[in-house]
């Protein structure tokens, strides 16, 4: 009885490899932040503030990873039809909400400090993700006034689908609102970065990453234990 | 192929019947477009520009939708005719698809009564608006129909329809009032014939999963 409930949810994550993922989220990160602080050169035009980059793009990248990893599980949901993808998708979009939120907050704190503005329009790739998070908060509304079962399972995963679609959708149409609706000012650099600050980057990335995919699974295994108890108490009740 | 028109051409003919005989939406949309218009002219201070008044009838068009998708299956679920439209032997996608044709003739319907209204209101109208209005209705229907039986299965209907369509309808809104003021408008048409594609493709290729139990 008990194993047929837990597995409806899905088999725990190994335990075995979780500290694994928790210690180089650790490593990594640390790592990357020293490279960036102390061995990366320092940015011509923005000096020291410049130094954000290393926390606010890791960042953002991460939840187009989370809101990525989301939508192919809810893909994965729909097409089999195992329901232990609905936990998975749902958590992977929980992580990807939390991690659009820092980054509509970082990237406001380097618009201030670059700009003198706490919010720029003109800024895409953050009236992107603010479009973006109002598009997964009503995620959340939509499973929350649903009654749980292969609706709203169903429905939360189409739902996560068209959010994937959204995002080039919506960078589209910021670029070419910026282009003619608003005036371009700030232009990014492009990929011309010197290779410390690459490698800085990337290691920063890679720990940042990590770090979700160390989230995800204490998520997971939480949620998991917390839908498997629900189902025990309503057989008791 | 002839059985899947056969289909979508009853269910859609089956939407417009029935509002002809019930005029519940229709009416109701006409009279919520003009009534914002009017509003509009008393939110705008003397002096606004153009421009301004044009993205003010872009919020009226997506609200005045958001009105009729809240109705979209109201027939329906009052009298339980989604199981019969479940049960019944079409393909699933049709149902989308003659419900997705019903809502664009309403939206079109309350556009022949609001785009005038404007014109006579505030300004003269260009033909990209007039285009980007016909692009838009596409795109806003076929969301619009999947997202409103998303929301016909959770407790707050009316209430989480508007949350699930707007973040959705961002671009609409970007494309259809950069079509209407650019001075090269083919870009945000073009933008929005990619958008109906878009999302006209994944409603009719999901929309079985939404309405099944």
């Amino acid at each position: 009885m008990s194993t047929s409930l837990l597995s409806r949810h899905g088999r725990g994550p190994s335990v075995r490899f979780g500290p694994l993922f928790a210690a180089a989220a650790l490593a990594l990160l640390v790592g990357g932040f020293a490279l960036a602080f102390y061995w990366a050169p320092e940015d011509a035009d923005q000096g020291f503030s410049q130094k954000i980059f290393y926390l606010h793009v890791p960042i953002a990248l991460t939840a187009y990873a989370c809101f990525g990893w989301g939508a192919w599980k809810a893909l994965r949901l729909l097409w089999t039809g195992e329901r232990r993808y609905d936990l998975e998708s749902y958590t992977a979009i929980h992580m990807g909400l939390i991690f659009g939120l820092l980054t509509l907050v970082t990237g406001s704190i380097w618009a201030k400090i670059s700009w003198g503005q706490w919010w720029t329009w003109g800024e895409r790739q953050l009236v992107l993700f603010l479009i973006l998070f109002l598009f997964y908060s009503s995620y959340f509304m939509l499973r929350y006034s649903t009654d749980p079962g292969p609706r709203r399972e169903r429905n939360s995963a189409v739902y996560a689908l068209f959010g994937v679609v959204l995002i080039p959708v919506s960078f589209l149409a910021v670029r070419i609102a910026g282009t003619i609706l608003h005036p371009t000012i700030f232009t990014h650099e492009g990929a011309d970065l010197p290779w410390q600050m690459l490698v800085a980057f990337l290691v920063c990335l890679a720990g940042m990453l990590s770090l979700a995919a160390t989230l995800y699974r204490v998520e997971l295994t939480g949620k998991r234990i917390d839908a498997s108890l629900r189902e025990l108490r309503e057989l008791l009740a | 192929m002839n059985a899947y028109a056969g289909d979508v051409a009853a269910l859609a003919r089956k939407d417009l019947l029935l509002e002809v005989r019930s005029r519940d939406t229709l009416p109701a949309m006409l009279l919520f477009v003009v009534s914002a218009l009017t509003i509009f002219h008393f939110a705008l201070p003397s002096g606004s520009s153009e421009r301004a008044e044009t993205g003010l009838l872009w919020i009226a068009i997506v609200f005045t939708a958001l009105l009729g998708l809240t109705r979209a299956f109201a027939a329906e679920r009052e009298g339980g005719v989604l199981d019969g439209l479940v049960l019944a032997p079409c393909d699933r996608s049709a149902i989308w698809l003659g419900k997705t044709i019903g809502l664009t003739v309403f939206l079109v319907l309350a556009e022949l009564v609001a785009l005038p209204a404007f014109a006579l209101f505030f300004h003269p109208l260009s033909w990209d608006l007039v285009a980007a209005v016909a692009l838009a209705d596409i795109g806003i229907a076929s969301i619009g129909t999947l997202l409103a039986a998303i929301a016909a299965a959770s407790r707050a209907r009316e209430l989480l329809l508007p949350l699930l369509f707007l973040p959705l309808a961002i671009p609409v809104v970007i494309g259809g009032v950069g079509a209407s003021i650019a001075s090269d408008p083919g870009s945000f048409l073009a933008f929005l014939i990619l958008y109906d594609g878009v999302f006209a493709i994944l409603s009719w290729a999901s929309f079985e999963y939404v309405i099944t139990e």
